[in-house]
């Protein structure tokens, strides 16, 4: 208590963008996912010249070796090294969750504000329209989205984007309603502010850290998403190597080939622990009351 | 009561109506001519013309879903092109399979989340609590497909303990049918667990705080009794109004739990349906889901609402 009380005294006078970084920086869980994150964004920018082999090259002299000191992770059925797949792989997963992600942002953050802010009938009819696309399970809806499209893993990204959509419209909308009679936003009004200024300067600001959140945690949920398209050859499209489809593979070679299974799921398990990790650390931080 | 009944009852009208609109929409995605897409590879100008009267394709949009809304009606959910048996057909012999996977994956979550959530909120910020913490992260991190592979792996490739895939349907062999389904229900109770265990832990804290709470412990009553019958009755209420809300994760999840361990259920169906382009399937099974999702949280608003006092009135 006493030292909460004594963080509080310290932290007066900071900016809330600061105090939020510095309760982040006590979170080690946070902190732990946060290091994670940045270790697969390096892997997946530094790629070609950290990636010990062409990820693409077949062999047939390697098919299906055990990890070796030249092969660390083995190769697989086209004797290709798993190491450089599950390297290059790291780019259509990073790819796929902020990407999928930022689309559904761009649309719904939008929509949610101006449905909270105006009320009325647009904002009845867009709720029912949110209510019918949650009605339909994420990935049944993301499966269905990504098959009419035609499978590619920019409508893959397309589709778990739309799939995203109504979950930030609802949240947004319900920040948007619950900031609009706040004396600040009254005040906003009064000395006649048009409704695209109070929208964008005075309550998207007020209501950006739950966004951010929830964000970051859907990139979690897009990255596995991602990967269960892949999986159902729905994503990235062979030879290109994604973790999703590394692992459909691995799934018919089990009893020969047991490590084509373990890299690709570990790399998509670490990953999505860690935005996990970092989405939830960034709620606390930026819980107010915290 | 009344009115609460009648505005729920209400809202799903609307809502329906765009769950069919969606499902009707994602026809108009197919990239150039319907009926060529849908015909696949297929070029049978026979095929083609069929299609094009089946699904109305000369008539303008407005027609063409008025046609198929009323088809759904009256239970025509279209054909499978590719097995050439209506899509109804189809679904229903396929639901039962999936729903006891699901009931089956229900149960293993109940029983591994409810009690760990109750463990970890009464004993709050201790290590159960934290282990309880760590086992909600892997919950919803691990996707359920490496999962399922992974015991794949370890019971049936190494141990030999358990078939690797397949369904026998319990008619036909009740011990059989259990081993088959045993792995893919641990897998989805897997990440339910991690849900129930959330919720059950955030409405026991709150409830164990509450002033009938401390009464029931000034009364005397053993701390058991005072955490098994007043904190847990009460808490179970949203537990099950959000685990309502969560089905459509299990279902979401039972599409690649299935695929895994081919299972022939209702996520087989719409990734067989994928791959075969059989696009109508695809729209049934989407539809059907959602009415299942829409039916099963009006019943637990329902549930909800009779057996909270407050709304009974």
């Amino acid at each position: 208590m006493t030292a909460d009380t004594l963080d509080t005294g310290l932290e007066i006078g900071r900016r809330p963008g600061w105090l939020a970084l510095h309760r982040l920086a006590r979170r080690h869980a946070a902190l732990f996912g946060l290091a994670v994150v940045v270790f697969f964004v390096v892997l997946a920018l530094a790629a070609p010249f950290i990636a010990p082999y062409d990820p693409l090259a077949t062999d047939w002299r390697l098919v299906r070796k055990p990890p070796s000191l030249q092969h660390l992770f083995g190769t697989d059925d086209l004797g290709r090294d798993v190491l450089a797949r599950v390297i290059w792989g790291a780019r259509a997963s990073l790819m796929a969750g902020t990407v999928s992600v930022s689309i559904a942002l761009a649309v719904a953050v939008p929509l949610g504000l101006v449905s909270g802010y105006l009320g009325g009938f647009i904002d009845g009819v867009l709720m029912r329209i949110i209510d019918a696309m949650l009605a339909i399970p994420f990935l049944v809806l993301a499966i269905a989205l990504a098959a009419f499209l035609g499978p590619s893993l920019i409508n893959a990204m397309i589709a778990i984007g739309v799939v995203q959509t109504p979950i930030f419209t609802r949240l947004t909308r319900g920040q948007a309603l619950a900031v609009k009679h706040e004396d600040y936003i009254e005040a906003a009004h009064a000395v006649g502010n048009p409704h695209h200024r109070i929208l964008l300067r005075h309550i998207l600001p007020n209501i950006a850290a739950p966004i951010l959140v929830q964000a970051t945690l859907a990139i979690a949920a897009a990255i596995i998403a991602e990967a269960s398209l892949s999986f159902l050859g729905l994503g990235q499209q062979p030879p290109a190597p994604s973790w999703g489809s590394m692992l459909n593979t691995a799934s018919h070679f089990l009893s020969q080939a047991p490590w084509m299974a373990v890299w690709p799921g570990l790399a998509i398990f670490s990953l999505v622990v860690s935005f996990n990790l970092l989405g939830d650390g960034l709620r606390d931080a930026l819980d107010p009351r915290g | 009561m009344a009115t609460f009944l009648i505005r729920r009852l209400a809202l799903i009208v609307p809502t329906l109506f765009f769950v069919s609109v969606i499902v009707f929409g994602l026809q108009q995605l197919l990239p150039g001519d319907a009926a060529l897409a849908m015909a696949g590879e297929e070029r049978d100008p026979a095929v083609i013309a069929f299609l094009r009267q089946k699904y109305h394709l000369e008539d303008p949009l407005p027609v063409r879903y008025g046609l198929w809304v009323k088809g759904v009606l009256s239970g025509d959910l279209g054909e499978s092109i590719r097995i050439k048996r209506p899509v109804r057909d189809l679904v229903l012999e396929k639901l039962p399979v999936t729903a006891e996977l699901a009931a089956f994956a229900v149960v293993i979550a109940l029983s591994i989340g409810l009690p760990m959530g109750i463990l970890a909120a009464v004993r709050n910020n201790s290590a159960v609590d934290y282990a309880a913490t760590m086992t909600a992260l892997w919950g919803r991190s691990i996707p359920n497909f490496w999962l399922g592979i992974l015991l794949i792996l370890l019971f049936s490739v190494q141990l030999g303990l358990l078939p690797a895939s397949g369904f026998v349907s319990p008619s036909e062999s009740l011990s059989r049918n259990i081993a088959t389904l045993i792995m893919p229900a641990f897998v989805l109770g897997n990440a339910g667990a991690a849900l129930i265990m959330r919720h059950t832990r955030s409405a026991m804290l709150e409830i164990l705080s509450a002033d009938y709470v401390r009464t029931a412990r000034a009364k005397g009553l053993s701390e058991t009794r005072v955490v098994l019958h007043h904190a847990l009755r009460n808490a179970l209420l949203p537990v099950i109004t959000l685990g309502a809300l969560e089905f459509g994760e299990l279902l979401s999840g039972a599409v690649l739990t299935e695929q895994v361990f081919t299972i022939p259920g209702f996520g087989k169906l719409i990734v067989d349906a994928v791959f075969n382009r059989d696009y109508a399937v695809v729209q049934g099974v989407v539809l059907c889901a959602a009415l299942a999702f829409i039916l099963l949280n009006l019943l637990a608003d329902l549930a909800y609402m009779l057996v909270n006092p407050r709304l009974r009135g």
